[in-house]
């Protein structure tokens, strides 16, 4: 009896020591191990995900997630997929940001100096408080592109936003109710179709392509054997360069 | 635990990688011959593993191998029966339903809306957001042959030979044929290319490419495409219902595929989908952890498409070939199987063994050099070992910066530096450890050029249908893929739309199945499609009940 007592009392530790992490999920506490993300670690207490799992490597912001540790003053924001679990978090899940975006017609608009403002006049109260950027998982300086958006350089709008995975919580945070991400995907459809250069042996090739440059010697290829196509396969040059 | 950087047992074998670093900076070892590939293939490719595939014992593939896991879910049993729901309440009443919101559905959407049809004639269903897809999460690049050095033939020549030629020549010679043309709607479409100044596309080699032809937007390719793409058909206003998976297609009484039952995953409510044209987009397979592997996949690719072509009697091919990306995370143990994208090693990273020697050709077919990969850990035993007892290869990251610069990863590898570095990495400074991850279902539903799927009224494109790379896809070539048969399955879609006529709705297939698959024996507790696998930990899946509430 006692035996027992003692073995059981040692899984007890075991256990305890095992799932070293506290973390709460809206409030409810759960022990888990460390070294897992906040998603495996809510998969680990019981939760199977509908929404706020989407690609599960840190490229769609479908987790977007806003924390507390225990003894902090301050709000934290991640996306589950890629942030571990720390003992005393507080965590709640944001997967859907209510920003309603603005429907345009790309090939009418043009890349003015206040496009932007126009479709997003919201833009003109932003108060340069920097929330958004403190909110944003990918360390974007949003607050940079959205006044580059209110001085209508698009391209630098572009280019800063470029690796926003639109989770949305900037937008969730921003006190002058901005729809950042909508206004950067504008700006970069922008710049892609109107400034950026366009490639002349792209359409070139297109032409060549529509003209039939090329059906004679894919009808061939598509009627040959194996063998032959091995044949010429082997035989390829390779181009010299370096890869992607 | 270790949770952030290296532990110091690792730490000590990186000091041997970067001793060799400066005399492996000047050579590489060589590409292997034909006869070297195949050999290695066959002695240490997962694919030839004894034991791991069974032919289909019932359905239009009758016969044909395909891993266990996939076998399970086509001899499985629907999850509904014709009983359950009642097919006189229409939900919703479309031209087009495209099934699965992705990369493929929604090209598929936008040209079904340039051939005519007006955007609320169609649907796209998916299962979780749209775009929560493999498509956003692509890094690498997107091929197309449209540099004066390179032609559609050449194209056609590599994806060939990387297919071991067991490829559809009709839809291979549609993929490079319609490449150019997609890169220009794209343009068009206002997607972020990496360009030159002079507004030539920066392109570069891929694994298995004779000409540079590899386009990129940084390693944030398939995002940047998606994110246009999905813009583009919310300006149109394409209807879109999220979080509602295609369950079962639905049948009319003269055999023609006539939409499909949806099932609202947050309400537990189906929903009804009378369609003139249906496209399956649905992707692929990664999350069926074929032999146990880690994945690169979105939590949603679980094969349901395969699963619901089969049953109204689509044909599957190329089945038994599965694609494993040679380079997935091995450390941190929180990333593993996450992806490390081929154009690390295109930039110059090799891979490197746990003496901080070279073993292989660094752009190998990925096959080939998964398998390289593979038989250094467990064949030569010269892996490097995780705390968590996972093997894996060095990659030699910073090699990267030697050779194009300091400040190139954290500029041209941007999520990739991301990645690392939230958990104490800095790859521009330190190798990074990687091992094979299952990342790439090649074959699938057969399809013609045209995306028609054989079965009236049914479609596909994208990861999803098979025959474009037969036994091995080429990196790059699948979101051009997505693109050309999503485009080609939207426009079929939309010209059977306008003049086809439904007859009666049915769910008669699924009990024709149902008795096929009694007939063969099969126990009637497997039930497919999967939609979500299972993560739950199991200390708290073996204390839950299934109480309705
Ligand atoms: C990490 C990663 C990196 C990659 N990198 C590259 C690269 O560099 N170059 C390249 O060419 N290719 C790459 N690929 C492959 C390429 O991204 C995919 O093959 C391609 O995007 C597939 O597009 P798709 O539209 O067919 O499928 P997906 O984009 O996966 O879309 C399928 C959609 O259907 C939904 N769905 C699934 N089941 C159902 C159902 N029952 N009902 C409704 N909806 C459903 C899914 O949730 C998903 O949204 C990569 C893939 C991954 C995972
Ligand atoms: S900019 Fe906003 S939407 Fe984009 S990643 Fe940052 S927080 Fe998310
Ligand atoms: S949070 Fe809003 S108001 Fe504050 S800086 Fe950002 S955009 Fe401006
Ligand atoms: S699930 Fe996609 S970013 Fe986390």
């Amino acid at each position: 009896m006692a035996d027992r007592e003692a073995v059981e009392q040692e899984e007890r530790t075991s256990l305890a020591e095992e799932l070293g992490v506290r973390i709460y999920i809206m409030g409810k506490e759960y022990r888990v191990p460390a070294g897992l993300t906040i998603m495996k670690a809510m998969e680990y207490a019981g939760y199977k995900f509908i929404r706020g799992a989407g690609c599960r490597a840190g490229f769609c912001g479908a987790c977007g997630t806003v924390y507390r540790k225990e003894g902090e003053y301050k709000l934290r924001f991640a996306v589950a997929c890629q942030k571990l679990v720390e003992d005393g978090m507080f965590l709640v899940q944001l997967p859907f940001a209510p920003a309603p975006r603005v429907s345009y017609d790309l090939e009418k608009l043009r890349p003015t100096e206040n496009v932007l403002l126009k479709l997003y006049p919201e833009l003109a109260r932003c108060v340069a408080c920097n929330t958004c950027t403190k909110a944003c998982p990918q360390e974007i300086p949003v607050m940079d592109y959205i006044q580059a958006a209110l001085r209508g350089d698009i391209k630098r709008v572009a280019e800063l936003s470029f690796d926003c995975i639109q989770c949305g919580l900037c937008s969730m945070r921003c006190p002058a109710d901005i729809k950042h991400y909508h206004v950067a995907q504008l700006a970069r459809r922008l710049y892609g179709r109107y400034l950026a250069p366009k490639a002349e042996h792209l359409a070139q090739r297109v032409a060549e392509i529509e003209a039939g440059r090329f059906d004679e010697e894919l009808d061939r290829l598509t009627r040959m054997g194996k063998e032959e196509l091995s044949k010429l396969y082997e035989a390829r040059q390779i181009e010299e360069g370096v890869g992607v | 635990m270790i949770t952030s950087g290296y532990p110091d047992s690792m730490r000590e074998l990186i000091a041997l990688v970067e001793a060799t670093r400066p005399e492996r900076l000047k050579t590489s070892p060589p590409r292997m011959s034909a006869k070297e590939r195949e050999e290695i293939l066959r002695e240490w490719h997962p694919d030839y593993k004894a034991g791991t595939k069974r032919p289909l014992s019932i359905g239009p593939s009758k016969g044909e191998l395909v891993p266990h896991e996939v076998a399970d879910l086509l001899e499985a049993y629907p999850l509904i029966s014709p009983e359950e729901v009642d097919l006189s309440q229409i939900d919703y009443d479309v031209d087009v339903l495209i099934i699965g919101g992705g990369g493929a559905g929604t090209v598929a959407a936008l040209w079904a809306y340039y051939e005519g049809i007006k955007p609320e004639r169609i649907l796209i269903a998916t299962k979780l957001r749209w775009g929560d897809s493999n498509s956003i999460m692509a890094q690498g690049g997107i091929q197309a042959a449209d540099r004066p050095e390179d032609s559609p033939a050449i194209h056609y020549l590599d994806i060939m030979g990387g297919g071991h030629y067991t490829n559809k020549p009709e839809l291979v010679r549609a993929l490079v044929t319609d490449g150019p043309m997609i890169i220009k709607w794209h343009e068009s479409l206002g997607v972020m290319y990496d360009k030159n100044p002079d507004g030539s596309f920066v392109e570069k080699h891929g694994g298995g490419t004779s000409r540079m032809r590899m386009h990129s937007a940084k390693d944030y390719t398939g995002m940047e495409i998606m994110r246009a793409l999905r813009d583009e058909a919310r300006n149109i206003g394409i209807p879109v219902v999220e979080f509602a998976p295609a369950v079962e297609l639905l049948m009319d009484d003269r055999g023609q595929v006539a939409g499909a039952i949806l099932f609202n995953l947050e309400t537990s409510q189906y929903l009804v989908v009378r369609a003139k044209a249906t496209v399956l987009a649905t992707g692929g397979f990664g999350r069926l952890h074929i032999q146990g592997f880690p994945t690169t996949n979105h939590y949603g690719a679980t094969a349901d498409g395969l699963v619901l072509a089969y049953r109204v009697g689509a044909k599957l091919r190329d089945m038994d070939a599965v694609q494993y990306h040679p380079t997935g995370v091995a450390y941190p143990e929180a990333l593993v199987g996450q992806l490390v994208t081929e154009k690390v090693r295109g930039m110059g990273a090799m891979p490197v063994n746990r003496h901080g020697e070279a073993f292989v050709y660094p752009l190998e077919p990925r096959d080939v050099e998964s398998a390289a990969f593979i038989r250094e850990c467990y064949g030569r035993g010269n892996g490097v070992e995780t705390p968590t007892g996972m093997r894996g290869v060095w990659l030699d990251s910073p090699m990267i910066e030697e050779l194009h610069g300091p400040g190139t990863i954290k500029r041209e590898l941007a999520a990739m530096w991301r990645m690392f570095n939230r958990f104490g990495i800095d790859m521009a400074k330190e190798p990074i450890l990687v091992f094979p991850t299952l990342h790439y279902q090649n074959g699938g539903v057969e399809i013609d050029e045209h995306g028609w799927t054989g079965v009236p009224g049914l479609f596909a494109g994208g990861e999803v249908e098979g025959g474009v790379h037969g036994k091995n896809r080429l990196m790059g070539n699948s979101l051009l893929d997505y693109n050309v048969f999503g485009r080609r399955a939207g426009i079929s879609a939309a010209r059977h739309a306008k003049v086809a006529k439904l007859g009666k709705l049915s769910l008669e297939h699924i009990v024709a199945y149902s008795k096929m698959l009694a007939e063969a024996g099969i126990n009637n507790d497997r039930k497919a499609p999967l939609l979500l696998p299972e993560y739950r930990g199991e200390r708290a899946l073996a204390r839950s009940l299934k109480i309705r509430i």
